[in-house]
């Protein structure tokens, strides 16, 4: 089982909504969509359920040509960013909505909405209506909705946006286990580069309707192919500056921040990817190098300081362990790892590649 | 937090006072007044206690009044809500075609209710009236000034004209604030339209559409200037709906005792019916 798109297209009016994309996603895995709002997310899905026709391109699904096809007739399911349930259906008529219209009998159709119902914790509150549910509870509804089926294809927009933090955090680890016995295949749209990496399985970062990469989630992150992924996946987002390297020697362009490196490029100018959480206020690492800094902003979440700070035309975002406690105005000096660092060359391309 | 004192504050709510005691409370209590009371002019009245409001309720006048009053405002809500909320679910929802559908749908009800009256009057004259003419140029015996069937059929299409537009605007509202996405999750359940419409449309749209009814009930139950420009009551007194009715009591035959017990009757059932409906309403409310 596989779902394979084939240069599909979607233009609305003049505008391109999604560029010629090829994208085969295999049986058993759970894939993100990962990209900022309007990247095309859930105009991709739309098109993978049947619920918007590409305009070129091919979808197909098992080997068969599903182009066009309309999604009643596709075996698949959604949940969606808002709470979507039947209003004046309890959780167990909303749970069974989609097995009730194909026709299963009574008897089946109590036992199925019992186990999802279970499985989502909603076991008590099966008699109740959406509106006397949580906001947690409505979209564990939707959720178990789009599990009841057995669907082939279970697309998932933006499930955990709307929900606060402490529900968004205890779903989002119970996502990946919902999906590990299933025979289908999951998409998973999300705009947070954490919830691609918590959910795992493949990812594919998106921008302004083109997919950027897509592969592996933990290889997509370390080994982004190309400025714009690794931009796409980097929450804070990532420093980039300018170099020049000669020989082992690498500097700054802007300033005299230099170091040694023993990558094997050619000498020239290249554009560095510094992650956040590789500049930080203590030493990391065995190849460190100071940069000097004004400090801008400075967060302090408990578990984490996030410090804004400027050095020339640089205004970078530094992600430090514990509290560390900067004033703004404060000149301070701030430590990169040079290890983890991203050589991407003069056409955005990824250099330090394995 | 304490209160700040200040005295200052009534001279704002003076004005409303007034305002309300002259347009409401002051002409009620004349009412209440006359409804108790027999009037000799010079402002010389006898008590007559219960007497007026005995007399209205055992009349068969205000019996057949009342009947033809609810008569009327069911048959209207019965076709303008549905027929409401079926034009607003054929309505677009974008593009050039909604501006273009609203401003039509509004325009009847930016018709003075006197000008309604006249203008369906003329348009449904037997002799001259595109429509009266129409009907009898292809065979119907139509004559709304003489045959009450037709009276009534004419006041019942004017009203429809007149007010369903409400009801569609008020769902049209109701219908764009559902989201896509409650659309979207029917079709992929293979719901049919009509369980879109049963399970999602309708459930939306409840609140809209209570207000609707409210509006509409409120409205046709003391709709006067149309039917009476219309029709004037007739032919006899078959399309002489209360407020017709009132009016003719108290200024055609100057029975000014019955004719306010008989506004005050009137006065209760619609505030009867608007209050038990507002608790239904509420009811449900507080049930979800």
């Amino acid at each position: 089982m596989s779902l394979e798109l084939k240069k599909v297209e979607k233009k609305v009016g003049i505008d391109t909504h999604i560029h010629p994309t090829s994208l085969t996603l295999e049986k058993n895995t759970i894939n993100v969509l990962l990209g900022s709002t309007l990247a095309g997310k859930t105009t991709l899905m739309q098109i993978m359920a049947g619920l918007d026709k590409p305009t070129s391109g091919e979808i197909w699904f098992n080997g068969e040509n599903v182009t066009g096809m309309k999604v009643q007739k596709r075996n698949c399911s959604m949940v969606y960013q808002q709470f979507i349930n039947y209003p004046n259906y309890t959780v167990f008529e909303n749970i069974a909505s989609p097995l009730a219209i194909t026709g299963v009998n009574t008897e089946e159709i109590k036992q199925r909405v019992g186990k999802v119902a279970e499985l989502l914790k909603l076991s008590a509150m099966l008699n109740k209506k959406p509106d006397e549910l949580s906001g947690g509870q409505q979209q564990r509804t939707a959720l178990a909705r789009a599990l009841v089926k057995d669907s082939d294809l279970i697309l998932l927009d933006e499930p955990l946006a709307n929900l606060d933090f402490k529900l968004r955090e205890e779903l989002r680890e119970e996502l990946p286990k919902l999906f590990e016995d299933r025979d289908c295949i999951v998409v998973y749209a999300t705009t947070e580069p954490s919830d691609a990496l918590m959910i795992g399985g493949n990812t594919a970062t998106l921008l302004e309707g083109k997919v950027i990469q897509y592969g592996k989630t933990l290889e997509v992150y370390n080994r982004p192919e190309n400025l714009i992924s690794a931009k796409v996946f980097s929450d804070p987002p990532m420093n980039i500056a300018e170099i020049i390297k000669s020989g082992d020697n690498c500097k700054f362009t802007d300033n005299n921040v230099q170091w040694k490196s023993s990558i094997k490029i050619k000498d020239g100018a290249y554009k560095i990817g510094i992650r956040p959480h590789n500049i930080t206020t203590y030493k990391e690492g065995n190849n460190s190098v100071e940069i000097n800094g004004k400090v801008q902003i400075s967060e302090l979440s408990g578990s984490e300081s996030l410090i804004h700070f400027t050095n020339g035309n640089l205004n970078w975002v530094s992600l430090s362990n514990g509290i560390q406690q900067k004033n703004v105005g404060e000149d301070t000096k701030l430590y990169m790892n040079t290890d983890e660092f991203l050589y991407f060359d003069q056409n955005n391309k990824l250099v330090n590649n394995g | 937090m304490n209160k700040t004192i200040n005295q200052k504050a009534w001279y704002f709510v003076i004005p409303v006072f007034v305002l309300v005691a002259f347009n409401a409370a002051i002409p009620l209590m004349t009412v209440v007044n006359y409804s108790f009371q027999e009037t000799f002019g010079n402002n010389v009245f006898a008590w007559e206690g219960t007497r007026w409001f005995k007399q209205i309720l055992l009349s068969e006048r205000f019996h057949a009044s009342l009947g033809r009053q609810i008569a009327f405002t069911l048959i209207i809500l019965l076709i303008q809500i549905p027929l409401g909320i079926a034009i607003a679910l054929t309505m677009p929802k974008k593009g050039w075609g909604v501006p273009v559908c609203l401003i039509l749908m509004s325009m009847p009800l930016l018709i003075p209710w006197n000008v309604v009256g006249a203008m369906w009057n003329i348009f449904a004259l037997p002799d001259i009236g595109f429509l009266g003419h129409s009907l009898n140029a292809i065979g119907f015996d139509y004559n709304f000034t003489q045959q009450p069937g037709d009276a009534w059929f004419t006041t019942i299409l004017m009203d429809v004209w007149h007010w369903t537009s409400l009801v569609v605007l008020l769902s049209y509202a109701g219908l764009n604030s559902i989201q896509p996405a409650y659309y979207q999750a029917a079709e992929i359940d293979g719901a049919s339209r009509w369980a879109t419409f049963r399970y999602i449309e309708l459930p939306k749209m409840k609140k809209v559409l209570t207000l609707a009814i409210l509006l509409r009930f409120m409205d046709s139950f003391m709709i006067y200037t149309e039917p009476f420009v219309l029709t004037g009551g007739g032919p006899g007194n078959t399309t002489a709906f209360l407020s017709i009715d009132l009016v003719k009591m108290a200024l055609g035959q100057f029975d000014l005792g019955p004719a306010a017990a008989m506004s005050l009757i009137y006065f209760f059932i619609v505030l009867l019916v608007c209050w038990v409906f507002y608790n239904l309403m509420m009811k449900n409310e507080a049930q979800s």
